[in-house]
């Protein structure tokens, strides 16, 4: 593998969070005593009074992040992926979605790659919950610069928003030019190829490509697709991919049930497509403390097991 | 004790009186709903919007008003019947609760109904959203206030106290509580389900400023709104003391009747109460 250059989307989060907060004097940030781990603590060091310390109380920040919406702020309520969603789900549904308030819930540390944690930290689950809520946007950036682009969109669009991010550093991927036309409900092709599409999200877009990379030099053309908004899914481009190459595989740090690789299983059966179709991901069940590569390597996430599958989808 | 105008008082148990007929009218026609605890927050309703609170009916997102939460939102028969009489939204919509294509939702949302401020129907949630209300407020330096109603029940449950703890964190002065305490829900007595007592020194461990008043005598409420305006660097809870199914006979302090409406015999039995009621108080005025 060729040595990438590196960032942390924590970084570009919190960093971001400051940037706009001098741009846009009604975001407020509220944390739930992570605030050194998701970097919202950048922002609480410049706008001190628009901070709120929450506690290791994440039901209260959700319900008080959308009072603070109801008053005409921007609340940004971070925590990790596993306290932000499964904890508050009934919270986000009643005061987040059903009220469609403009509440921004950003989480990092979603995913495996959280590590030595484990199980129990490593939130698999989070983009089928919030893609099921009705109103709900969601959002998997996949590098440091495309993490800024979208904080910023999130901040400048209207309504309840998902984000979620992993812990660790990532190759980055993207120039801020590259971005500058960004839309939320967009895919973008990152690789262009013939005989399979990778969809991929997260941390996982990163792999896709190295992927792309070795596949290429044993002859096989590989379209990626970083499919940073889960919800509304860029279904055009989903179709498009299944009409111009032979198959479609999904990748994500997630469970393989109702996150990117259901959406876009839903799309390609309603769509009646004959493309074959694989989806990667998290299987049915919860993995465990480990080193990242070490997990991506037994969960079956590491870019050798994408490349096996696709072999083994397009033969 | 402040004095108030005792027709003043009287012309607001008046109205307190015509809210529990359209709260039987609304609850008979739509032949489900919760009779019980939207009879006993009646009083505390009504002080508020036709007395204390600043707004309004005709620009209902003024950026300046106070607010209400009904965090207790199967109550919303009463938030209802009061957004009405104000002048929020026609009353002929009352008819029409809980009906398909219809406006009134058995449980409060904001997104579609004046005058409602927050979503709620899942308990616990309120008192969070009222905090976010009122920090927005510091913030902006606005002198609104937020007052937000839950139920005794209600406080089992666990995120009312992380708001609890928050709102004396937060200083949040500009936040009034107010707690229907009936004494009774779904299972039975609070005591027997999840003990709640001592309520007051509950609420004042957390760091709030506690007043409790008969919570269906509107002077009472009144005066301890005002007191609790008053109070600097904390939030106050007001403990009403109150009566599952005040105001008709058969349904005071009775379970049954927490979410069962009145059939036709119930419905007619408690419209004659009421009409007594309306009489008597026409009568003084």
């Amino acid at each position: 593998m060729s040595k990438k250059e590196m960032a942390n989307p924590r970084d570009a989060y919190g960093e971001t969070l400051v940037e706009l907060g001098g741009r846009y004097h009604n975001i407020v940030v509220l944390d739930a005593d992570l605030s050194k781990s998701t970097k919202t603590i950048l922002f609480a060091k410049k706008y001190p009074e628009r901070f709120f310390e929450m506690g290791i109380a994440e039901a209260n920040m959700i319900s008080t992040a959308a009072g603070l919406a109801s008053c005409g702020k921007i609340p940004f309520a971070s925590s990790f992926a596993v306290f932000a969603t499964g904890r508050v789900y009934d919270q986000i549904r009643i005061d987040v979605a059903y009220s469609k308030a403009n509440v921004k819930i950003f989480a990092t540390h979603g995913g495996i790659s959280v590590g030595k944690d484990g199980a129990s930290h490593q939130m698999i689950e989070d983009l089928t919950l919030m893609r099921v809520l009705p109103n709900m946007t969601v959002l998997a950036p996949s590098d440091a610069t495309q993490t800024r682009r979208l904080v910023e969109l999130m901040a400048t669009t209207e309504g309840p928003m998902y984000a979620r991010i992993g812990r660790a550093n990532a190759s980055v991927l993207y120039k801020k030019e590259d971005l500058k036309d960004l839309k939320i409900g967009k895919g973008l092709v990152v690789k262009d190829g013939s005989d399979v599409s990778i969809i991929a999200c997260g941390t996982m877009v990163a792999q896709a490509v190295d992927a792309q990379e070795k596949l290429s030099q044993d002859g096989v053309s590989v379209r990626v697709v970083d499919m940073h908004t889960i919800k509304p899914l860029d279904e055009k481009l989903v179709i498009k991919c299944a009409r111009e190459t032979n198959a479609i595989l999904t990748v994500e740090e997630h469970s393989v049930i109702g996150g990117l690789g259901g959406a876009v299983s839903e799309v390609l059966a309603e769509d009646g497509s004959p493309t074959k179709f694989k989806r990667m991901g998290v299987q049915d069940m919860f993995c465990e403390s480990g080193e990242p590569e070490e997990l991506f390597e037994k969960y079956g996430l590491s870019t050798p097991h994408i490349v096996k599958t696709v072999k083994k989808l397009i033969k | 004790m402040k004095q108030h105008d005792e027709e003043f008082i009287r012309k607001l148990d008046l109205t307190a009186v015509k809210i529990r007929k359209h709260i039987i009218e609304m609850l008979y026609r739509a032949k489900s709903g919760h009779p019980g605890g939207s009879l006993s927050a009646v009083e505390a309703i009504v002080a508020l919007y036709f007395h204390h609170m600043k707004h309004n009916p005709k620009n209902p997102k003024d950026p300046n008003r106070d607010r209400f939460v009904l965090s207790k939102g199967h109550a919303a028969p009463t938030l209802y019947a009061v957004l009405a009489e104000c002048g929020y939204f026609d009353v002929k919509e009352l008819l029409f609760l809980r009906q398909i294509n219809c406006m009134l939702q058995g449980h409060p949302v904001c997104t579609h109904i004046p005058g409602v401020e927050a979503s709620t129907g899942s308990l616990g949630h309120g008192l969070s959203f009222a905090n976010g209300i009122a920090l927005a407020g510091k913030l902006d330096k606005k002198d609104y206030r937020v007052y937000v109603m839950v139920g005794d029940g209600e406080t089992d449950e666990g995120q009312i106290w992380e708001a609890a703890a928050s709102a004396s964190h937060y200083k949040l002065d500009n936040l009034t509580a107010l707690i229907d305490r009936n004494f009774l829900q779904i299972d039975g007595n609070t005591e027997d389900v999840l003990r709640l007592e001592s309520v007051r020194d509950r609420w004042s461990s957390f760091g709030w400023y506690v007043l409790e008043v008969d919570g269906h005598d509107i002077e009472e409420i009144i005066d301890a709104l005002l007191t609790a305006s008053e109070q600097k660097n904390q939030p106050t809870m007001i403990i009403l003391n109150t009566v599952k199914g005040k105001g008709i006979s058969f349904m005071e302090n009775n379970i049954d009747f927490h979410g069962v409406p009145p059939n036709e015999m119930e419905y007619k039995l408690a419209m004659k109460e009421l009409d007594t009621a309306q009489k008597a108080l026409e009568a003084t005025l």
